[in-house]
C-alpha cells in the first residue's frame, strides 16, 4: 500500500533548452521549435522517424518525456497531463486547410492531431504504455487536480508511477514541465513542491 | 515517366514528412508500405489527398489504393494514365 509519494525526476523544456533535474541536457540557437525539437530529439533518439510526423504539441510532449524517461522503469506508468491551449495550434492549421472551397484539401495527418490528448497517446505509443491517462485543460497548471488524481492512481494501485505535467504549445510559444511521481524519493509530492517546479 | 517518378518521390517525402529519407533512397520498385518505406494508414490517406491535389485524380474506391500504392512504379503508371492536371 502506497502511503507517501514523491516527485522523483523533472524535465523542463522551454526557450530552446532542455533541463533534467536542474542539469542542462540540450540547448540550441534555433528560434523555430521545429528545428530545435528535431535536433534535441535526434540527440537522444535517432531511431524514431514517427517523431517527425507529429504536430508541435505532440513533439513537445514526446521530446520532454524522452528525456524524462531515459533510464527509467516504465511498467505501470500512468500519464496525467494538462495545458492551456488544447490542440488549438493544430486546429488552426486544419481550419486553414478547409477554408477555401476551391482548394479544399484537408490533411488527414493534420486532422488526427486536433485533440489535445493525442500527445498523451504519442507518449504511450513511443514507450509501449497501456495505462491510465488523463488530460486536463486549464488556464494554469491545475496543481490540486493533478496532484489528487495522481495520488488516487498510486494509492489505488492503478499505477506504480505517474508521469505528470504541463505541455503547452501555441503559435511557437511553448513550455513543458513534466515530472515523475512515485513512492520513492525525498521531494514530497505536495502542492507546494509542485508549485516550485513552475517558478 | 522517369521525371514523374522523381517528382513523385519528392512530393511523398515532403507530404509525409519522411525526415531521414532522400529521393535517391527510394527505389522505383520498393514497397511503400510494410517493410519498404514503412508507411501507415494515415500516410495512405495523405497519398489519396496528394493524388487529388497534385494530379486531379479522385480515388472513389479506397480498395483501389492497395494496388496503386504498391510502389513508385505502380503509382506513376496510374497517374500517367489517369491524371487530369
Amino acid at each position: 500500500m502506497v502511503e507517501e509519494t514523491y516527485i522523483e525526476k523533472v524535465c523542463i523544456v522551454r526557450a530552446n533548452s532542455i533541463v533534467v533535474d536542474t542539469v542542462p541536457r540540450f540547448s540550441s540557437d534555433d528560434s523555430l521549435f521545429a528545428e530545435f525539437s528535431k535536433q534535441a530529439f535526434r540527440q537522444i533518439n535517432p531511431e524514431y522517424p514517427k517523431f517527425f510526423k507529429m504536430d508541435s504539441l505532440s513533439k513537445l510532449a514526446v521530446l520532454a518525456a524522452e528525456y524524462l524517461l531515459e533510464g527509467q522503469p516504465i511498467d505501470d506508468l500512468a500519464l496525467v497531463l494538462a495545458n492551456r491551449s488544447g490542440s488549438l495550434d493544430t486546429d488552426v492549421r486544419h481550419q486553414e486547410s478547409i477554408q477555401n472551397e476551391q482548394e479544399y484539401y484537408p490533411s488527414p495527418a493534420t486532422f488526427v492531431y486536433t485533440l489535445a490528448n493525442i500527445c498523451a497517446g504519442e507518449i504511450s505509443i513511443r514507450h509501449g504504455l497501456q495505462t491510465e491517462n488523463a488530460f486536463f485543460i486549464a488556464e494554469d497548471y491545475p496543481i490540486n487536480t493533478a496532484r489528487s488524481y495522481t495520488e488516487y492512481l498510486l494509492k489505488s494501485g492503478k499505477a506504480k508511477r505517474v508521469l505528470c505535467g504541463w505541455v503547452e504549445f501555441f503559435e511557437e510559444k511553448y513550455d513543458a514541465v513534466l515530472y515523475i511521481v512515485s513512492p520513492k524519493g525525498t521531494n514530497k509530492h505536495s502542492a507546494e513542491n509542485i508549485k516550485k517546479l513552475f517558478e | 515517366m522517369a521525371e514523374l517518378k522523381e517528382e513523385l518521390k519528392g512530393k511523398i517525402i515532403e507530404v509525409l514528412n519522411l525526415e531521414d529519407i532522400a529521393v535517391a533512397d527510394i527505389a522505383d520498385s520498393d514497397p511503400l508500405f510494410g517493410e519498404g518505406l514503412g508507411l501507415d494508414s494515415i500516410d495512405a490517406l495523405e497519398l489519396i489527398v496528394l493524388m487529388d491535389k497534385e494530379y486531379g485524380i479522385k480515388l472513389s474506391d479506397p480498395k483501389q489504393g492497395k494496388s496503386i500504392f504498391q510502389s513508385i512504379d505502380t503509382m506513376a503508371a496510374y497517374i500517367a494514365e489517369n491524371r487530369t492536371k
